[in-house]
């Protein structure tokens, strides 16, 4: 380990940059090698396209197009049989984005299936695409394209594509020697270079820009090149010379002069967030310069055509063997691992090699350490030296000094440490060949879990992602079932395996968790044309609201109309119900209705308010005489305000009750046709409201208008029994005050209630005379109690002892009061002692 | 009085909290509408929002005017309406005439609907049918409970017992699943829950579906609600049609308590105008009498005159000093405490000159001997004469109800005769009422030529071959037998004591009805409660027609804290004052104390003309 900075180079006083190995290529590219194939190689340790050129003059062969792995793992390839590529590159997503001459782009996934595509415009049709590059802002991914007649087109998002015609650059005769897209607050445009001139190219102009500090003998550009961050800007002259600024053009940083003038093949940045070092890396056939704020730039031999990959905190070089990540050392690395550093990180480092050898020495390193009070300091570069590191037996190394550091502070908070080591776990992980994905610690912070776990799922390693899920403990809801959804809805498209076997495999591996959408998996499985898997899906998801949609979307509107019922929404099978309802013909749609009592009568509560019309089709079609009948009485009431109208309604209602064997109803109905009518006639005829009274008002009220032969006709009609109609009558004359009417009534038969109404009804109406004449001809077993009525407590006492009856005597007794009635109260008491000697 | 078992009854949780979130949310839908605005408020929204917020808290929010949702246009100049309203469709319509008329004549304003306590679909089918979908916004006021009382909380919904039981209609059982889990989330979790009746069941469904969907919001709090009880109104008619008797349920009865208030009339007040009076526990004599036998309630009130005359009389030994605390800190109370006991008495005095017009006994006397099942003829007369007299619609018809159910299903020439007699005293629209009562269970014909011990044996084959068929449920109510007979011998509703029954120390639930009838509803809840489960109710569930359920949450269970003795009753379809006392009393013998929630408060009165077809 103490070669340890063998391979730091140092670029000025301060920076030292070195080359890491990520991994020895497993693709088998050595015969053509890089050289001529478009590449693209996604950030974010992402996935590498190439497109093999087509051979010359052998139009059959096609050109192929592969997808690696980071680490060379191929994964798919496809013969390309679309119009030559003129460029590719990868969206934020990972999409692969094939940008061809006629200005079409297709989008492919990184297993080679064809996604979608999309055109740069028509224009473009005839004069091809020049060059093409792709840029990443805030927006999303973008495409810039120039046309052969020196045109530019922008797309910022290609998810959302809206093109931008770029103005035309005046005098541009040829294309540019090279152009970049800049992003200036928000907005974003084309810097292109034309000769010595620099040109600024925004939506509604062009114009001509000179850099702060150029040297005016530098020639014309020939390179251009963006920082990963868009925040600085590089440029290459044909003396050689290398300007280094900000992207805003406003700020030179460097300059530099190369021994070379031929323009390299890439030129990229070479940054880290949080760090003052800024260098630019060019890659000429065989040589890789990294130039920054120094005189001398760092020189290393190349062996083969290698492609440069700018990172978020350095630059991935790879060729047809190796992969390598070049990268500026970071200050705590640095401080730990320079020569001779007595950096508190470095001594405890030392200290714990030490006390590992079991060496007191480690007491004396620990010591200076905790004099100068910078133990935590200490601890904490060493995590931070830790994260930074590929190797990991240098991770453990530094990790364990930091662990053996901890134990001699108090309270130092484990968060840090323990975060370390998880990231550092999965880091080392998906570096693995065998998933490839080489991403830093920074790159890891930046890209977050989450889209990580994204891109293993867009990469179909499930298993590797659930276990990162678990080993991090995140919420089913975020982490496992997610991940299992996206497998279930991968292994849907599975064509090979049987309906049952997918459905099975899936609940079986889904079971329960939480968070799963079955519905979601059965949408996926419907797209891929399988609805019967899609059916049987749904069956595990257990939210009927969520059933309903994919099942009509399905045209599984009868089930959906259960699952809806099953659900008791009742919103929902109003969805359901109206879905049916525009595509089904009526009788149909009837039909299904019908058998589903829930769903019907909900529907018939709906057409009650809305559609009286649909109500009565609905009944007619289920052959519901009974409440057809019920439509028509009621209609009768509320919908026809002519007689003849409300009649002819009643009419068929008394039709329909028939028909539903319901003769009460028919018979009743009949009968109100009847009285209707009479009531009609005499309105007209006495110039009275007798419309919509009952038979009982009715006839009440013709005796209180004196008109007894009609009321007599009526009770004879109508059947009225004879306690009614004496009920009705006596309470009709007493209201009319007729007391003669009322005696003659009396007698002119057996009263059939009786007489004690008679008693009521005039003492009702204040009449106590009219009432005695009654109490004579009231029931003995009632007398008493009419005679305390009319207020004739004496005869009521003696009626009480002539019957022998106690409680009667009683009765009396209790409204004696004692001033005025204490004469009929002794005459009770005696009686009472009478018949208690007896 | 005091069981074995008593213990102290446990402290009832804090409903205020409730009002607090309704008031909240309404003030927050009520600024999303910012700047002047007219409200029109659906009538029955009217009384319960009353409950919740004043006037001036609406106008505090920039309400200008307001305005009764009715079938006349509105004269509104504002240039912002909002309508809040019940989701009916009605309503709804009543929205689209206002927008349409501004519409015609070609002005524009604002128009937000607030739906309270939730929108359905058919209140959207409605907007886009008028064609005014994209010219009103709407939002929801999730106002499900409204805590009438400590101990009451009603969800003012009369409509469910229509909407549910006559209709078919189930939109309400999702709106009575998110009122549970509110509760639920407030004051749960609840460790058991029993339930009986096929709503019961759907809501209890819909309800942990809820729970299980915002799974973790109510954990680590402290329960303070043990036990759920679901009911369906359905499974007991009976206790729901009984007269009466005890004070509040009798208060309900005659004046009609709306929304835990109640107008007393110039004869109660014995003054020109109405009072209107909250009748709750806050009410001191009121709380002393709501349960207690209407026969104690005139004792009670003249004992506590008396005490109160003792106790202004008090002043006369007083000097100066004491007479100037006794004013300051007693006087106050004391005249309060005057002022509600010459109310109560003004009601009680009304309650008994109507009652005793129209021979209150009688009727009673009559209903009694319907529960025990003697002198039926004799009854059928008393009822005959009922109709023929006109005496009224609904007491006619709750006789008529309670005539059937008890007998389950009347004679076929009874029924006819009855119907016919009854159609001809209150008019021929009533043939709609009776085929509501039939499709409800309320009122039937007996099958010809069976006993009525013959009928209650197949009844009872019946439910369980149907049970077995699975015939379409959502109509099981229709063509439904009462079997109360049967389940009156098995349950032991009607009290056999030797001698009078004494009101002024009840010895069992029966008191509530004068000591005739032990609530059916009640009882079910007491027999269950006891056993923990239905093991041994089994007779009694077949003879209810099934749909029972338990459900333990297992983490808490057999926690024998105070909260486990607070029971939540939920009645779907409502619950009668008599049963709230009746289960007061049920808490007091046991050491429990009932929470009601119940979709409204019903009784007799409401129950039928829910059912009643009107010309309107």
């Amino acid at each position: 380990m103490d070669c340890y900075t063998a391979d730091w180079n140092p670029l000025g006083d301060e920076a030292y940059y070195r080359k890491l190995d990520l991994y020895s290529m497993a693709w088998d590219i050595k015969e053509a090698g890089l050289r001529d194939c478009l590449v693209a190689a996604a950030p974010y340790g992402g996935p590498i396209a190439l497109l093999k050129p087509k051979k010359e003059k052998s139009p059959s062969s096609r050109p192929v197009l592969h997808i690696y792995s980071a680490s060379g793992v191929h994964w798919a390839s496809t013969l390309w049989k679309n119009c030559p590529a003129v460029h590719l590159g990868w969206t934020a997503s990972e999409d692969l984005l094939c940008i061809q001459e006629d200005g079409s782009v297709l989008i492919y996934s990184i297993f080679c299936e064809f996604k979608r595509c999309f055109r740069m415009g028509n224009e473009v049709l005839q004069n091809h695409v020049v060059e093409a590059k792709v840029f990443h802002t805030e927006y999303g991914t973008g495409v810039a394209i120039l046309t052969g007649a020196n045109r530019f087109i922008l797309a910022t998002n290609v998810d959302d594509l809206k093109l931008r015609r770029m103005p035309e650059v005046p005098g541009l005769q040829k294309p540019p020697s090279c152009w970049a897209v800049l992003c200036q607050d928000r907005v974003t445009v084309i810097l292109l270079a034309s000769g010595q001139d620099l040109l600024l190219l925004d939506n509604t102009s062009c114009s001509l820009v000179t850099l702060p500090g150029m040297n005016p003998h530098a020639g014309s550009y020939l390179r251009m090149a963006v920082s990963f961050n868009y925040r600085y800007l590089s440029l290459f002259t044909d003396t050689g010379y290398v300007w280094m600024g900000m992207s805003h053009l406003k700020e030179k940083l460097y300059d530099f002069t190369c021994n070379l003038r031929t323009p390299p093949k890439q030129m990229v940045w070479c940054t880290r967030p949080r760090s003052k070092q800024r260098a630019v890396v060019l890659a000429w056939d065989r040589l890789l310069l990294v130039a920054g704020n120094a005189q001398k730039g760092i020189e290393y031999h190349l062996d083969e055509d290698s492609y440069l990959v700018p990172e978020l905190d350095g630059v991935r070089i790879f060729s047809s063997s190796t992969h390598e990540f070049l990268h500026e050392i970071p200050e705590s690395t640095q401080e730990i691992f320079k020569i001779a550093s007595m950096a508190p990180g470095a001594l405890l480092l030392e200290a714990q090699r030490e006390y590992e050898k079991e060496s007191q020495k480690a007491d004396e390193y620990l010591r200076e350490i905790k004099e100068q009070d910078l133990l935590p300091e200490a601890v904490r570069k060493c995590i931070e030296a830790a994260s930074c590191e590929q190797d990991p037996e240098i991770q453990k190394a530094l990790l364990r000094a930091a662990s053996f550091g901890k134990c001699f502070i108090d309270k130092f908070p484990p968060d840090s440490f323990v975060e370390t080591c998880r990231d550092l776990r999965v880091l080392n992980a998906i570096r693995d060949y065998q998933i490839g994905i080489p991403l830093s610690f920074a790159q890891y912070k930046q890209l977050t879990i989450e889209v990580l776990l994204d891109r293993l799922v867009l990469r179909r390693l499930y298993p590797i992602a659930i276990k990162i899920c678990e080993y991090l403990r995140l919420s089913e809801f975020q982490g496992i079932s997610r991940i299992l959804a996206h497998w279930a809805c991968y292994k849907v498209q599975q064509k090979d395996k049987s309906d049952e076997e997918v459905a099975s495999a899936i609940n079986q591996k889904l079971g329960d968790t939480p968070g799963i959408s079955y519905s979601e998996i059965a949408a996926r499985a419907y797209e891929c044309g399988r609805t019967e898997l899609a059916i049987k899906l749904l069956e595990y998801e257990p939210r009927s609201g969520k059933q309903v949609p994919l099942l009509l979307k399905m045209k599984r509107s009868t089930l959906a109309l259960s699952k809806a019922i099953e659900s008791g929404d009742t919103d929902l099978v109003y969805t359901v119900v109206l879905h049916l309802k525009n595509e089904l013909n009526r009788g149909a749609f009837f039909m299904t209705l019908q058998n589903q009592p829930v769903a019907l009568s909900l529907y018939r509560q709906f057409c009650k308010h809305q559609e009286l019309d649909t109500l009565k089709d609905l009944y007619n079609q289920d052959d519901n005489h009974q409440e057809l009948g019920n439509f028509f009485v009621r209609s009768s009431y509320t919908n026809e305000q002519r007689i003849e109208g409300r009649v002819a309604s009643l009419v068929n209602a008394v039709d329909e009750y028939y028909k539903a064997k319901n003769e009460f109803a028919a018979k009743a109905t009949e009968d109100q046709v009847k009285l209707l009518r009479i009531q009609h006639r005499m309105q007209k005829e006495e110039d009275k409201p007798y419309l919509d009274y009952s038979l009982h008002d009715t006839v009440y009220n013709l005796i209180l208008d004196k008109n007894h032969k009609r009321a007599e006709q009526l009770y004879r009609d109508f059947k009225i029994s004879d306690k009614r109609f004496w009920w009705l009558k006596i309470s009709a004359l007493a209201e009319r005050e007729d007391w003669d009417e009322l005696e003659k009534f009396s007698k002119s038969k057996k009263s059939p209630i009786g007489y004690m109404p008679f008693v009521e009804i005039c003492m009702k109406h204040h009449n106590c005379s009219e009432a005695k004449k009654y109490t004579l001809r009231v029931a003995p077993e009632q007398r008493v109690k009419a005679l305390i009525l009319v207020g004739d407590l004496g005869l009521a006492a003696d009626a009480a002892i002539e019957h022998k009856n106690e409680n009667e005597m009683n009765l009396v007794l209790s409204k004696c009061t004692a001033a005025s009635d204490s004469s009929v109260a002794n005459k009770i008491n005696c009686a009472k002692a009478q018949i208690l000697k007896k | 009085m005091a069981s074995p078992g008593h213990r102290d009854a446990p402290e009832l949780p804090d409903f205020g909290l409730l009002k607090r979130l309704a008031r909240d949310q309404l003030v927050y839908l009520l600024e999303q509408l910012p700047g002047k605005k007219d409200l029109f408020i659906e009538a029955d929204l009217m009384s319960p929002l009353d409950r919740i917020a004043n006037v001036s808290l609406l106008k505090q929010h920039e309400v200008d005017k307001l305005y009764r949702v009715e079938n006349k246009p509105a004269h509104s100049s504002s240039d912002q309406l909002c309508f809040l309203i019940r989701p009916r469709i009605r309503s709804v319509k009543y929205v689209a005439d206002v927008v349409n008329a501004d519409k015609a004549t070609g002005r524009t304003r604002k128009y937000k609907i607030i739906f309270s306590p939730q929108k359905f679909y058919t209140c959207e089918m409605v907007l886009e049918e008028e064609g005014i979908y994209g010219d009103v916004t709407w939002d929801e006021w999730s106002f499900y409970l409204l805590p009438l009382d400590d101990d009451i909380i009603s969800m003012e919904l009369p409509e469910f017992f229509r909407d549910y039981f006559l209709e078919g209609n189930q939109c309400w059982i999702s709106t009575v699943a998110k009122a549970l889990h509110l509760l639920n989330s407030l004051f749960g979790p609840f460790t058991r829950t029993y339930g009986i009746g096929r709503c019961s069941k759907m809501v209890h469904e819909i309800w942990r579906e809820v729970t299980e969907e915002s799974e973790g919001d109510s954990l680590g709090r402290k329960p303070e609600i043990g036990q759920v009880f679901l009911l369906d109104r359905d499974v007991d008619y009976i206790t729901a049609l009984c007269s009466q008797v005890v004070y509040e349920g009798l208060v309900d009865d005659t004046f009609r308590i709306k929304c835990g208030s109640v107008d007393f009339g110039p004869d109660v007040t014995s003054s020109d105008r109405s009072i209107k009076v909250l009748l709750n526990a806050q009410d001191k004599v009121f709380g002393k009498i709501r349960n207690e036998h209407f026969s104690n309630v005139f004792g009670f009130l003249s004992q506590k005159a008396r005490n109160l005359q003792a106790q202004y009389d008090r002043r006369r030994g007083m000097d100066i000093k004491q007479m100037k605390t006794f004013v300051s800190q007693e006087l106050k109370g004391l005249k309060q405490e005057h002022r509600l006991l010459s109310l109560h008495i003004g009601a009680c005095e009304s309650i008994m000159k109507k009652k005793t017009k129209q021979d209150f006994q009688e009727l009673l006397k009559t209903e009694h001997a319907l529960l025990e099942g003697f002198d039926v003829r004799e009854s059928i007369g008393f009822i005959e004469e009922h109709i023929n007299r006109q005496v009224s619609p609904t007491e006619s018809l709750r006789l008529l109800c309670l005539l059937s159910i008890t007998e389950n299903g009347l004679a076929p020439k009874d029924y006819r005769s009855l119907k016919t007699q009854y159609l001809q005293s209150y008019g021929p629209e009533h043939l709609l009422t009776f085929h509501n009562l039939k499709r409800l269970g309320l009122l039937m014909e007996q099958v010809p030529g069976e006993t009525l011990t013959a009928v209650e044996n197949k009844v009872s084959k019946l439910v369980t071959d149907r049970a077995a068929g699975k015939l379409s449920d959502a109509f099981s109510s229709l063509a439904r037998k009462s079997n109360f007979r049967a389940l009156s011998k098995k349950l032991g509703l009607i009290p056999r004591v030797a001698g009078e029954y004494d009101l002024k120390v009840p010895r069992d639930m029966a008191y509530v009805f004068s000591g005739a009838y032990i609530p059916l509803s009640c009882k079910i809840v007491e027999q269950v409660l006891e056993r923990r489960s239905w093991l041994g109710l089994e007779e009694v569930i077949r003879l209810l027609s099934g749909n029972e359920f338990i459900a333990t949450d297992t983490a808490t269970e057999d926690n024998p804290r105070d909260f486990q003795r607070i029971i939540l009753a939920v009645f779907l379809g409502g619950c009668t004052f008599s049963e709230i006392s009746a289960l007061r009393f049920l808490g007091k013998e046991r050491g429990f104390r009932f929470i009601f929630l119940t979709t409204a408060i019903t009784n007799s009165a409401r129950l039928l003309e829910s059912m009643i077809e009107t010309r309107a």
